[in-house]
């Protein structure tokens, strides 16, 4: 069979239904059932004690800070949170789970009934999110890179214990773009609230695919493939349109999809099914006679849920009306929480907040887009930014050298402050060489001074401009005005 | 001293009033256990030098008169599914037979504490899985009472020591009778603890929800002390409940007239030995005699308690064995090409038949299609079991039954016949389901001398009063038992 092509037609006579799971590692201080550190980047093993590594005897105790962030991440996520969630063991051998089961959640997770909502081309659509649950990590498998690789498999079992949220979408998603919306969605949030850095590259989030594809305007799902080991939310795009791909294939020459795992390669650009043997697993799972049910009741949920930020959606919508700019911007600016943050402080500490927010608007962001620069890569902050509106809204640089400045900025990929410390306009302050200019502007404008001098005083103001335009911006103003009336009265 | 005859106050005593030192006391221990103890095989490790580390801080402590805690240089013995740091824990498993742990469970920590000196650890069957000691990984147990015979499991070598006179007191764990059953073939006493009330922290799972670790003693006073000691919340155990622990001992001695004992009917029908029942019968009435009321009761779900058992008991060993893997530490099999064979190779040769049989049982109940028939309806009849119980002790103060339907059976008599040996739990395994407190004691002899033993169960978390009525009946009964 030839390999199907990673495209997807458009106007294809198939629908595809997609759901998410996506795993976030929280970061607590400590493991989700023991005392041990959930650094990442310790020596192998270092972070282990007999409840993580799994010795015989040792009980898991909850760590409670675990709980409090998947409320918050669940609440941020929309879900209802049940009262009383239960522990449940998946049981499964693998050389990097010390127990031989992970301590998980499963018919009663800790919350449930979510939504997202995410931009499409229709418009905005809600992906239902159907729990989500705390459970434990497993350690890792380390095939090769150490000196005895060829002969060993070694394991680490520093991760094994770190909590982790999963995170299960309906199969409400259509697209791989729906796909890669969903996801920069629900790390934006997750970002918000703090309670992990979503990094993928350390396995901090995790997404695990599920797919079908049905014939458009039927009901009944199709055969579903799960699709694992994707690493950024691009190959999560590339993996569900290949997938498709492959589905509407092996169906259209009337062949059956098969209900299986299958791996992404992303050197390759494919998924591979694994060997069925693998993938045989009935996990058995139980309840975890070693913990008691996890009650969330209303109080202590409240207390966790005070510490929830503004999210998002709710900022942006906020940044507009308070600051006037357009969503667009508004959604540049909240992209992340820090930088939403470091906005607002600017703009506050600003005289002038709504300056702040057209100077970012007006331009900051035409500058970025022509770099090609992300906002997070911008060489001026957002200091720079409040800085520079404030020398505006004093009259100390003109709209004209702000932009001037701007541009220098980006040239040298230099802040603002420093920009302006080097290239800032110098006064001239010694009175001699303002007389100087004076002296020159009377000379070259006696109808002026004849006005003047017959008693139109107002024309103080077009000596003061062609003083300042002669000194190039650099004659002090108040001097300029101060010699000025007293030559033109000689 | 005749040490064998050493009660846990006596033992104190004698330190307290430089009769002797801890460090003799546990000389003559140690002599004895080499005298006795190769025709028994309680132990399976002795941890000499923690005993006389132990031994000379107690007597440091005597000899500057300093007040002595409650169990000061009494030499006990621990069942060896509880990890010891440093001291060799194998839970009578050939997996674990050069498994050291780095730490010590609680009740280990807490029977220290209180001067308490571990002489060793006892042998057990597997993984606490066996109601006669032959399914140990080592070799068997013998009852000290008549070495043709088992003593009991699966905490058989805890009961033997202390009916030999090897260890003053010990401490077993009780997943369906493991405590009280052995106590009952070897002629002492035994405590299994409300679920909840001591910490499982450092006890080699059998079946989380069942395993409850308690003491064996000589008398009932005994077991009282040792559960003082060890009983009570513990941060390391999210199941041990934050109830306050009374003084046990203080209720030692009280009366029980007026007190209403119930007598199930479903305990004393067909396959009750004859002579178990009259001697239980005896003691009933001397109860009455003592100014209690005995009053007939029905636990209607009795009959179901030994499949119910099976099921979530093996349910919970299949998932709590998984850990036993070669991975990380024990046994490892070498001849494995691949990670599966590894696996199976490693636990066919470290794990002994009983514990196979109950790992596919449990593997079995748990699987995709048949878990809502096994597991969840047995843990449906473990609810009904449970309020069977709740529902009698509305109108009783504590119930009494026969610890076991027989006394201690031959060695090989029933180990062909797993049905048979599980039967030897059918009095014993319903207070472990619904986690209430039950101490066998003894009541009387047999014909040929074997013991017997009867048991008093009573209300989660009242401990006290089922020490109170087992005080009473022992004193009655005192005299039989010579």
């Amino acid at each position: 069979m030839a390999t199907p092509e990673a495209t997807v037609a458009t106007g294809s006579k198939y629908e595809p239904v997609i759901g998410l799971e996506v795993h976030v590692q929280l970061l607590t201080k400590t493991k989700i059932f023991c005392g041990c550190s959930t650094h990442f980047g310790d020596p192998p093993n270092t972070n282990v004690c007999p409840v993580c590594l799994g010795l015989p005897g040792p009980l898991p105790v909850l760590n409670k800070r675990a709980v409090e962030f998947a409320v918050l991440a669940a609440t941020a996520l929309n879900c209802r949170i049940n009262e009383t969630s239960i522990f449940a063991r998946k049981n499964y051998f693998y050389p990097d789970l010390p127990k031989g089961y992970q301590i998980s959640q499963y018919d009663k997770p800790l919350a449930e009934f979510g939504y997202i909502e995410i931009k499409t081309a229709n418009g905005p659509k809600r992906i239902g999110i159907t729990r989500v649950h705390l459970e434990e990590d497993a350690g890792k498998s380390l095939h090769d890179g150490l000196p005895d690789s060829s002969e060993w498999t070694s394991i680490d079992l520093n991760r094994s214990g770190v909590p982790l949220i999963e995170i299960v979408s309906e199969p409400d998603i259509s697209s791989p773009d729906e796909a890669h919306e969903y996801l920069t969605r629900l790390k934006e949030i997750i970002l918000y609230t703090g309670v992990s850095d979503c990094n993928m590259e350390e396995g901090s989030l995790r997404c695990d695919a599920n797919i079908s594809i049905r014939p458009r305007g039927q009901v009944q799902l199709g055969t579903k493939t799960e699709v694992k080991n994707v690493n950024s939310f691009r190959f999560i795009r590339h993996a569900l349109e290949y997938e498709i791909g492959r589905h509407e294939e092996v169906i259209e020459s009337g062949g059956k999809i098969v209900q299986e795992t299958r791996l992404y390669n992303s050197g390759e650009g494919k998924t591979y099914g694994m060997r069925s043997k693998e993938q045989a697993h009935d996990y058995r799972y139980f309840p975890e006679p070693d913990l008691l049910p996890l009650v969330v009741d209303d109080s202590w949920r409240q207390q966790i849920i005070a510490e929830l930020p503004e999210l998002p959606e709710a900022r942006r919508a906020r940044l507009v009306t308070q600051y006037g700019i357009t969503e667009y911007d508004a959604a540049t600016l909240t992209s992340s929480r820090t930088l939403a943050d470091q906005f607002e402080e600017a703009a506050a500490a600003a005289k002038n907040p709504k300056r702040v927010a057209n100077l970012v608007q007006g331009e900051l962001m035409g500058r970025l887009k022509a770099k090609g620069l992300e906002i997070e890569q911008s060489p001026i902050s957002m200091e720079g930014v409040a800085m520079s509106a404030d020398l505006v809204e004093s009259g100390a640089i003109s709209g004209k050298i702000l932009k001037d400045l701007y541009d220098l900025a980006f040239e040298c990929g230099e802040d603002f402050p420093a920009i302006y410390e080097k290239e800032k306009p110098q006064q001239i302050t010694d009175s001699a060489a303002i007389e100087k200019i004076i002296d020159e502007v009377m000379d070259g404008n006696p109808k002026q001074l004849e006005q003047y001098r017959g008693g139109k005083k107002t024309v103080i103001a077009f000596f003061v401009g062609q003083v300042m335009k002669a000194s190039k911006g650099q004659a002090n103003p108040t001097l300029v005005n101060e010699l000025l009336a007293k030559k033109l009265e000689e | 001293m005749n040490i064998e005859l050493l009660t846990i106050d006596s033992a104190r005593t004698s330190v307290l009033e430089k009769e002797t030192t801890a460090t003799a006391l546990v000389d003559a221990f140690y002599a004895r256990i080499a005298t006795e103890d190769g025709a028994i095989g309680a132990y399976l490790t002795l941890c000499k030098e923690r005993a006389y580390r132990q031994a000379a801080r107690i007597d440091a402590l005597a000899d500057k008169g300093d007040a002595l805690p409650p169990l000061a240089g009494v030499p006990v013995a621990i069942k060896d599914v509880f990890t010891t740091k440093d001291v060799r824990t194998t839970a009578g498993s050939k997996i674990l037979e050069n498994f050291i742990a780095p730490y010590d469970a609680t009740v280990v920590a807490k029977l220290e504490e209180a001067g308490a000196i571990i002489l060793g650890k006892t042998n057990c069957d597997e993984f606490a899985m066996g109601s006669s000691n032959e399914n140990s990984g080592f070799h068997p147990v013998r009852n000290p009472r008549d070495h043709s015979r088992v003593p009991g499991g699966s905490s058989g070598g805890s009961a033997a020591a202390v009916a030999a006179g090897t260890a003053v007191a010990s401490l077993g764990s009780d997943t369906g009778g493991s405590i009280r059953q052995p106590a009952a073939f070897c002629g002492v006493v035994g405590l299994m603890p409300t679920y909840g009330r001591v910490s499982r922290y450092g006890l080699i799972a059998f079946a989380s929800s069942l395993d409850h670790p308690g003491p064996f003693g000589k008398t009932v006073k005994d077991v009282a002390i040792m559960l003082q000691a060890i009983a009570g919340r513990d941060p390391l155990d999210s199941t041990t409940a934050d109830v306050p622990v009374p003084n046990f001992c203080g209720h030692i001695g009280q009366p029980v007239d007026g007190m209403k004992i119930g007598v199930p009917l479903e305990y004393f029908e067909d396959g009750l030995d004859a002579e178990v029942r009259a001697a239980v019968e005896f003691g009933m009435q001397e109860l009455v005699n003592a100014g209690a009321e005995v009053i007939p009761i029905s636990l209607p779900h009795t009959a179901y308690a030994i499949p119910t058992y099976y099921v979530i008991a093996t349910a919970e060993a299949s998932s709590n064995l998984a850990r036993f893997d070669g991975v990380r530490y024990g046994l490892r099999s070498g001849e494995a090409k691949t990670l599966s064979e590894m696996y199976r190779r490693t636990r066919d040769a470290g794990f002994g038949a009983e514990v196979k049989r109950r790992i596919m049982l449990g593997t079995y109940v748990l699987s995709a299609g048949y878990y809502d028939a096994y597991y969840l309806k047995a843990q449906r009849v473990r609810s009904l079991l449970a309020r069977d119980f709740d529902q009698a002790f509305t109108t009783v103060d504590a119930i009494i039954t026969p610890t076991t339907p027989t006394v201690a059976f031959k060695l090989g008599e029933k180990t062909d016949d797993p049905l048979a040996m599980y039967l030897a739990d059918i009095y014993t395994v319903t207070a472990d389901l619904a986690g209430i407190p039950a101490i066998s004691i003894p009541c009387g002899k047999s014909k040929e001398g074997l013991p017997i033993g009867m048991q008093i169960l009573g209300k989660h978390f009242d401990e006290a009063s089922i020490l109170r009525v087992a005080h009473v009946a022992e004193h009655a009964l005192a005299s039989r038992l010579v």
